[in-house]
């Protein structure tokens, strides 16, 4: 599986950082097995692989926040322990993380200074970061507070934070999923002409387009060990896909169209929600329909006001005006999530942990979370254990929830163990309306088959549907109708089937007239 | 240094240990302490854990001692398990005593079947109300409730201060600041044992702490406003998801918090007191946190630890008398008690493993 | 009379800015240390001890600082360790140090000592009214003026000082960028209590030259209810230490001329103050965001 590399590019390249055997464990969960993995200087090589394959832990690890229990270090041929990320920066690594590690409370400049070896006044500092700004078109404020720029400002800040440090080596993990598809394209370019420089990058990512897109040599890794590296130009993504997942990546078979027009089960108009913080997206007149026996997409990057669509559907958020939200014709606007409930809602928030159940709590109690204005496992004031337990049981056993043993606590399952209970606990209850946020995130192949066949089933048991999702193959393969969400606005609910990736791509980027051009191209 | 693992289980052993380890390792240390102060160690010992309960009353007053720390403790614990941190206790007992007292004073003639329902429901209420001054500041402008609920005990103990001084000074207390008396019908009554007679001043508050105690824990394992409780505490964001709302959680708890509290300071008053004055409480309010925290915030065992730390005040009285100790010396067991059972705590939930600093660096702080 | 009047609560300020100011520290770091009041009654036993013993102010000032840095190491291993409740253990602390200071200074109850020397400058200090007012205080007075203007820069102009924030806004970025949370946090927690060792070492050392079980009387709480009145920034600390002395002089002074307001009311006022100045901060949702350390209270522990 060893691909030879482009010798064009990589005769003169000598190895800047090159790991082998490195195995790192946390208890029982071995998070790194015998990985090993080498980068050239000047090289884009991505570091591919499914959530919870050890991408995250080995760049730990090479960025100096962990330590491997076993393996070796080698950089720039030397033999090395990298031990603080202060010692990785030293030696020319730098990282841009996935969720940013800025300090919402401090300027841009002082983010930076915390970042650089002590020494520079901050004026100095802010007059360099304004040259290099001006110098790659980043577009970077150093008096401004963090907690006042956009998150793709935010990403700016961290990547101008890292090139000050004038690295031989940049990680950047996950960077593109807050992005938009143009602004990918932007980072890509300004990435390439760091290459071109002779920075390497190691780039993670599980989107599979956009590695073959700018990589060179993708390093694969699946449950914590290396499964190969290849070079990306001869792989087709399906080739790569086969790789990260093991077996050849799962369809869901023909879905059915609902026919024609249904009854409308869930319906918002205009729903209005003002930012209740500097760091919210407030929610801009969004109405839609959702129809018995569809499932309805909505799609859109993060950030753009899925959680406050969320929690205003589920109805943590109540607003003011009557009639904003009807299900079934009846008036929900100002009811709480009990009342909802009642009424033949059920809802499957994003946040596994914290939101749709508690860690600490036994599944029982979980079960007992959603169900308790239901009136059957709550009598007078005092709650049926037994209902509870069985309940719990039984969601776990029709959804495949693999339990360590009886009526654990949520935090004893896996992410998708956990996940499959969240969604199967509404499911099973038969919810007229079923709204769901990025279903089957952080979930294993498996696992996110059953819960999108579980959410289909429902659909075409006459359920209205409502899946809020950032993953566009998920929209694409499950919905039927799609919606765009963008900056607390929704698009227009399109027929999937008639709707092109590029044209979704700029609704989600906000060109919603560039999108309206390219659906008259396309008819 | 000292690292942390979260365990993925509890081992029951180690739940029930932790708080015998904890008390074994505080009279430990507490000797230690006593030994380096030049006290004799196990002497102080025995006058703090031995002596006061080497009779038959003296353990019953041993519950009589322990009746408010039981009662306010399974009040806290809702608010703690909330993750309100009410630590005004002291205040709403006070004002609980003031309420309970306003009614013992101004209907003095009221028979006994009306005016202990009575003076129970005012107690309750009085420091209900003191207790929903931080719970709706926290609500409406949220305010931190820790510090709020603190002044407001400071503004009590002024407020009672003032009050016996002034407006309900007995005019035949000789500029004493002291109220009337309360009629009998106001007091609570002390337990006649059957062959035995009473024993020591073991009066029927004891019976209703405990069956307060029981009750609560009967609430929080079992009815849905104790799971309530529980979710919004451990995940705030899943209790507004389940339909519960944080504002009412808050008033709830405060209310069950602070009207426990107001309710031992009208037990205390009616059983051991019989007026009011300026001290009527020797800081149960914050002696019951410990209660709490030392009963892991479990109702039920919440009953054991009010008796074990009212052993330790009691202590504190036999070491002033025998060995001449300053009376607050009770708190430094108090205080190793609680420091023990935090990091007995921790032990619970974390593999803990010590380790020497392999060149310990201070990244950051080199350039102070 | 006013200018007494103005001294005396120019003294009574003093503890307090300096628990205040240590503790100011402590929770722009991220670390709720309700333990002040405990601190400063160690660090009052111990400086009145030792100054007793040894007849010298300066070696009871520095014992009274060490004092209050050695209980406030005891609360710093726990919650920094042992990831323990902040609250909690705070709590804890108080109790632990109301107790062993009342057991330690059993001895020294009954006896007296002098003031700290009084740092008279010359010529200023003889100048009529302004020259008592500002020029004739003790060297503790003058060292509270400093600590705040220290910690200001400190908190502003130094990188330890950005670093420390940072720390308190957001732990995990900090704790990715290679800054020890953990250690710059003990850091602070001494800090924090050395400062209420010295605030306490005032109380028996210049305000009344005795010790007496509890003798900080909730200035240890008032501390605590002044970082917040002053929403973590030093100079305010200042002001608001005088308002809060200012209260406590006034009542005396009050009950002196006959006022018809009862005592326990003026009493009240700075419990009350803090209150309503708790509300207006928290009520304003965007100010408090900007300017309280996000991670207050919250534990840290680096996990995988």
């Amino acid at each position: 599986m060893i691909a030879t590399p482009r010798p064009s590019r990589n005769q003169s390249r000598s190895v800047l950082l090159n790991a082998s055997g490195i195995c790192k464990h946390f208890g029982d969960f071995t998070a790194n097995d015998d990985v090993s993995f080498s980068i050239g200087e000047g090289e884009i090589h991505a570091l591919l692989g499914e959530n919870g394959a050890g991408k995250s832990t080995f760049v730990k690890m090479v960025y100096g926040l962990l330590q491997p229990d076993s393996g070796q270090i080698e950089w720039r041929g030397q033999p090395t322990v990298i031990r603080s990320p202060q010692h990785a920066r030293e030696l020319g690594i730098g990282m841009v993380f996935q969720h940013f590690s800025l300090f919402q409370a401090l300027t841009v400049a002082e983010n930076i200074a915390l970042a650089l070896p002590p020494g520079e006044s901050l004026a100095d500092l802010a007059d360099r970061v304004r040259r290099m700004s001006a110098e790659y078109g980043i577009g970077v404020d150093p008096d401004a507070r963090v907690h006042n720029l956009s998150v793709g400002q935010q990403q700016r800040v961290e990547i101008v934070r890292c090139l000050l440090q004038d690295p031989s080596l940049l990680i950047m993990d996950e960077p593109t999923s807050v992005l938009t598809p143009q602004e990918t394209g932007q980072l890509f370019d300004v990435l390439r002409r760091f290459s071109e420089a002779g920075v390497a990058i190691l780039f993670i990512s599980h989107k599979l387009e956009e590695i073959r897109a700018l990589t060179e040599r993708a390093t694969v890794l699946r449950r914590g060990r290396n499964v190969g590296t290849v070079d990306t130009a001869g792989q087709s993504s399906k080739q790569l896909a086969e790789m990260m997942v093991g077996d050849s990546v799962g369809d869901i078979a023909g879905q059915a169209r609902p026919d024609g027009q249904t009854t409308a089960l869930l319906e918002v108009a205009s729903l209005v929600r003002p930012a209740g913080t500097a760091f919210a997206t407030p929610l801009r007149q969004i109405s839609f329909a959702a129809r018995a026996g569809e499932v309805l997409g909505i799609a859109g990057i993060a950030g753009n006001g899925q959680d406050e669509l969320m929690e205003a559907l589920i109805g943590e958020w109540r607003g003011r005006d009557a009639d904003v939200i009807r299900i079934d014709g009846v008036d929900i606007t100002r009811e709480g999530p009990s009342r909802r409930r009642q009424l033949g809602l059920g809802f499957v928030p994003e946040e596994r942990n914290g939101h749709a159940a508690v860690p600490n709590m036994t599944l029982a109690d979980n079960a007992l979370l959603t169900s308790h204005s239901l009136g059957r496992v709550v009598t007078r004031g005092l709650v049926d254990a037994d209902a509870t337990r069985a309940m719990a049981a039984e969601v776990a056993g029709a959804f495949d929830v693999r339990l360590p043993q009886e009526n654990p606590m949520a935090s004893a399952l896996s992410g998708g163990n956990l996940q499959k209970f969240v969604v199967g606990r509404e499911i099973s209850k038969r919810p007229r309306v079923f709204i769901v946020s990025q279903p089957t995130w952080g979930v294993d192949v498996g696992a996110a088959l059953s819960i999108r066949t579980a959410i289909l089933d429902l659909a075409a048991s006459g359920s209205a549907v409502v899946m809020i999702s950032q993953d566009l193959e998920e929209i694409f393969t499950i919905s039927h109708r799609v919606a765009v969400l963008y900056d607390g606005a929704l698009s227009e609910a399109m027929v999937t089937a008639d709707v092109t990736p590029e044209r979704l791509g700029l609704l989600m980027g906000g060109s919603a007239a560039a999108a309206g051009l390219a659906a008259e191209a396309q008819a | 240094m000292i690292s942390l693992t979260p365990r993925k289980e509890i081992p029951l052993t180690l739940t029930l240990m932790t708080p015998l380890v904890a008390i074994a390792l505080t009279l430990v240390v507490g000797a230690a302490i006593f030994g380096i102060l030049g006290y004799d160690p196990l002497a102080a010992l025995y006058q703090f854990f031995i002596a006061p309960v080497s009779r038959p009353d003296q353990v019953a007053d041993l519950f009589v001692k322990a009746c408010p720390l039981i009662i306010i403790a399974s009040g806290l614990v809702f608010a703690y398990r909330a993750n309100v941190w009410n630590i005004g206790a002291e205040g709403q007992l006070i004002l609980g005593a003031m309420a309970a007292g306003f009614v013992a004073l101004t209907w003095p003639n009221l028979p006994g079947p009306v005016m202990m329902p009575a003076m129970i429901i005012a107690g309750m209420l009085g420091g209900l109300a003191w207790g929903m001054i931080p719970a709706l500041l926290k609500t409406r402008f949220n305010t931190n409730e820790i510090l709020v609920s603190l002044m407001l005990t400071y503004v009590a103990v002024l407020f009672i201060d003032w009050t016996v001084r002034g407006p309900w000074r007995d005019p035949m207390s000789f500029g004493f600041p002291l109220t009337p008396m309360y009629a009998d019908a106001a007091l609570i009554s002390r337990v006649e044992l059957p062959g035995i007679g009473r024993l020591g001043q073991l009066h029927w508050g004891v019976a209703g702490a405990l069956i307060f105690a029981l009750a609560a824990w009967f609430m929080l394992s079992r009815s849905i406003l104790g799971f309530q409780v529980k979710v919004m505490g451990d995940a705030p964001r899943a209790g507004r998801f389940a339909g519960f709302s944080p504002a009412m959680v808050t008033i709830m708890v405060m209310g069950i918090s602070g009207g426990a509290a107001g309710l031992a300071g009208m037990v205390e008053v009616s059983a051991n007191i019989g007026q009011l004055q300026p001290d009527i409480s020797f800081g149960y309010g914050f002696t019951a946190i410990i209660v709490a925290f030392l009963a892991r915030l479990n109702p039920l065992a919440v009953i054991i630890a009010g008796l074990v730390v009212a052993l330790a005040e009691l202590g504190g009285d036999s070491a002033q008398i025998a060995l001449a100790m300053p009376k607050v010396v009770t708190g430094v067991f108090k205080g190793i008690l609680l420091f023990m059972l935090l990091a007995g705590e921790t032990f619970n939930r974390y593999h803990v493993t010590f380790s020497l600093p392999h060149r310990a660096r201070m990244q950051g702080d080199s350039d102070a | 009379m006013l200018e007494d009047l103005i001294l005396t609560v120019l003294m009574t300020s003093v503890p307090l800015v300096y628990a205040a100011t240590g503790e100011l520290i402590v929770e722009r770091s991220g670390v709720l240390n309700l333990g002040v009041e405990g601190m400063m009654l160690m660090g009052a036993v111990s400086a009145f001890g030792i100054a007793m013993v040894s007849g010298s102010l300066v070696l009871g000032v520095i014992a009274g600082g060490l004092a209050g840095m050695l209980t406030a190491a005891l609360f710093g291993i726990l919650v920094l360790g042992f990831a323990t409740n902040q609250v909690a253990t705070g709590l804890a602390l108080t109790i632990f140090g109301a107790g062993l200071s009342g057991l330690l200074g059993a001895p020294l109850i009954g006896h007296a000592i002098e003031g700290l020397p009084v740092l008279r400058i010359p010529f200023l200090s003889e100048l009529p009214t302004v020259g008592k007012l500002v020029f004739s205080h003790d060297l503790m007075a003058y060292g509270a003026v400093i600590l705040v203007a220290a910690v200001a820069y400190f908190l502003k102009r130094t990188r330890a000082g950005l670093v420390l924030r940072a720390i308190g806004d957001n732990h995990d970025s900090a704790h990715a960028l290679g800054y020890s949370v953990l250690g710059v946090r003990f850091m602070a927690v001494l800090f924090g209590g050395l400062m209420a060792g010295f605030g306490g070492a005032y109380l028996p050392l210049m305000l009344t030259p005795h010790w007496a079980e509890g003798m900080t009387a909730g200035r240890g709480w008032i501390a605590l209810a002044l970082v917040v009145f002053a929403s973590w920034m030093p100079w305010r600390v200042l002001v608001g230490a005088l308002i809060f002395g200012g209260i406590t002089i006034m009542q005396l002074a009050g009950q002196a001329r006959g006022w018809t307001i009862p005592s326990q009311f003026l009493s009240m006022l700075p419990y009350l103050a803090t209150i309503v100045v708790l509300v207006l901060i928290s009520r304003n949702r965007e100010f408090s965001l900007a300017n309280s350390p996000a991670c207050l209270g919250r534990a840290f522990h680096a996990g995988k």
